[in-house]
């Protein structure tokens, strides 16, 4: 007769420390340490040279126009966010699937290559290139073309963090609404948005991060000219080019802590509506 | 009650889409002018190029190497993933240690951390002076500025996909079918092999393709850990890239929309996986 097993669970706890350890070890490999690097690299001479390196003007210009940016492009992609999240998530129309998906294309299709369509498009010999000449309009190497690129690579975010969220609350208190004669804009603002108010933020969230992180998309468009139409992954990458790793890793270091304020408020969201949104 | 009263409670879809008709115009106008109109230039000027001589540039040699060591590179990447993916999304979610919230929330670092960021770091730990290189040099293994510190940046920038799939179908499987294996005599080997593993497929390859698609198009680290040497470790965004700076367009546009189209295909791959998992996941 077999003797009663104990259950899997309680067996071995040799092999749950092993995958623990190994667990840790991979992250501590591939994300920790590189990211304790980035503070290690910044500080190792003091704090001086760290803000030395900041009151750089290219650097002072750099950090100005990321912010600038993302001030353009988050509003931006969030009205067409809740747009398409509205479009979508309350109706039913042929063709709903494959609108989601063409939302998710700027996902899948690389930075570089979204930064050439751009070109293709605004640059000198582009579609558009002999008319904005005429009227004397630069998007290329500039600031609009740069605010395209960078509203394309985080254009899906908020439509994909809101739909879900539009979808499980329903239409019921939006139709009481009206049923008690509040129009859509009162039913909006009252109803519908109280109600997506963590799923939407959560999407403009994503939005800044990529919004201020963005590289491949502007380097294409920007032209990458210091003091001009450099942002501060572009400066980031620029002074390491030149051999200017202390003010690479200056300059790093507030990148990261952007991303920093963006993981604390995502894991604060998270633990506040109890959901992990999908990658 | 009559349809056309403004408070009538009950909308049909057609109505509905009346009264917001500019939150649809909104939507395709953006979707247009985003994402329409440029693809359409990408391959209207790709098409220009006629068959014979498309061909010839999107194979040329240099293109031919960028393919294989964009493709390859990411290939390997997402599945060494795939594997400490399924095993760190496990521990997560079966085992409990001190630290665990904070290695679950570290896990989004790739989604939050810059990408020249996660380039100039991951360059100066695998060089040959840094934290790992340093240890790796003595061997002969060099890891930044050749083809391995692609596959790092690419093992960083790709890491978290499978973890965050397989974690929730992890959450909703019950405990009770291991056990029930578990009881009848499986061994720990055939519980993993024949009853863990199975219903985490699907969502494991979603991960995979999800983590392959993102190294693929892979720029602003790679440009940094890589010396983009062609034939060596040159990959295809970078190849876009430098072309579009020599001003040569042609070969920018060709090989563009070669890599647009690889990911139009993985996109379609993804979402036959993800239909086949929300299939397993209803039986």
């Amino acid at each position: 007769m077999r003797s009663i097993k104990p259950s899997p669970t309680q067996e071995k706890p040799w092999l749950h420390v092993l995958l623990i350890v190994i667990a840790i070890a991979y992250l501590a490999l591939v994300l920790l340490m590189p990211a304790a690097n980035v503070l290690f690299q910044a500080f190792h001479e003091g704090v001086m040279p760290f803000v030395e390196n900041l009151l750089e003007p290219d650097f002072l210009h750099a950090v100005w126009l990321t912010f600038a940016l993302a001030l353009v492009v988050v509003p931006l992609n969030t009205v067409f966010g809740l747009c398409a999240a509205w479009a979508i998530a309350r109706h039913r129309f042929p063709g709903r699937t494959l609108l989601l998906s063409i939302i998710d294309l700027p996902f899948s299709i690389s930075p570089v290559v979204a930064g050439l369509m751009l070109v293709l498009v605004y640059g000198r010999n582009g579609w558009l290139g002999g008319w904005l000449q005429a009227l004397d309009i630069r998007v290329i190497f500039s600031f609009p073309g740069m605010v395209l690129a960078t509203a394309f690579v985080s254009l899906p975010f908020v439509a994909r963090e809101v739909i879900p969220v539009l979808e499980e609350i329903g239409t019921e208190q939006e139709e009481a609404a009206k049923t008690l004669g509040a129009n859509e804009w009162q039913t909006f603002w009252r109803v519908t948005l109280p109600n997506i108010r963590w799923g939407l933020l959560y999407g403009v969230l994503l939005t800044n991060a990529r919004a201020m992180g963005e590289f491949g998309a502007v380097a294409v468009v920007s032209g990458n000219v210091a003091g001009l139409t450099q942002t501060l992954p572009l400066f980031v990458e620029d002074a390491y080019k030149n051999y200017n790793t202390a003010s690479a890793y200056a300059a790093a270091v507030i990148l990261g802590l952007l991303a920093l304020v963006t993981l604390v408020v995502k894991e604060i969201l998270e633990r506040k509506t109890g959901i992990k949104p999908n990658p | 009650m009559t349809a056309t009263h403004p408070i009538s409670p009950s909308l049909s879809p057609q109505k509905q889409r009346r009264q917001f008709p500019w939150v649809w115009r909104i939507t395709v106008f953006y979707l247009l002018v985003m994402l329409a109109v440029p693809i359409a230039a990408l391959l209207s000027r790709a098409s220009s190029a006629g068959p014979v001589h498309f061909w010839q540039v999107a194979t040329r040699a240099i293109a031919l190497s960028a393919y294989e060591v964009t493709f390859v590179t990411a290939l390997i990447a997402a599945l060494i993933n795939g594997v400490f993916g399924t095993l760190i999304a496990w521990v997560l979610v079966r085992y409990s240690f001190p630290g665990k919230r904070f290695f679950d929330a570290v896990v989004d670092l790739p989604f939050a951390l810059p990408t020249a960021v996660a380039g100039l770091t991951l360059a100066t730990v695998y060089s040959e002076n840094g934290w790992v290189g340093s240890l790796l040099a003595p061997f002969g293994i060099r890891i930044a500025f050749s083809r391995w510190g692609v596959a790092v940046a690419m093992l960083f920038i790709s890491l978290p996909f499978v973890i965050r799939t397989v974690q929730p179908v992890l959450t909703e499987m019950e405990k009770d079918v291991e056990e029930a294996a578990w009881s009848l005599g499986a061994t720990h080997g055939q519980t993993f092999w024949r009853v863990i593993l199975p219903p985490l497929m699907p969502a494991i390859l979603t991960g995979v393709a999800l983590g392959f698609s993102r190294a693929v198009g892979e720029f602003g680290s790679i440009v940094i850990i890589s010396s983009n040497t062609p034939f060596r470790d040159l990959i295809a965004s970078v190849l876009v890239f430098q072309s579009l700076e020599q001003y040569d367009y042609e070969a920018a546009t060709i090989i563009g929309t070669v890599m647009l189209l690889v990911s139009l295909a993985i996109l379609f791959l993804i979402n036959l996986l993800q239909a086949w998992g929300r299939r397993y996941a209803e039986h």
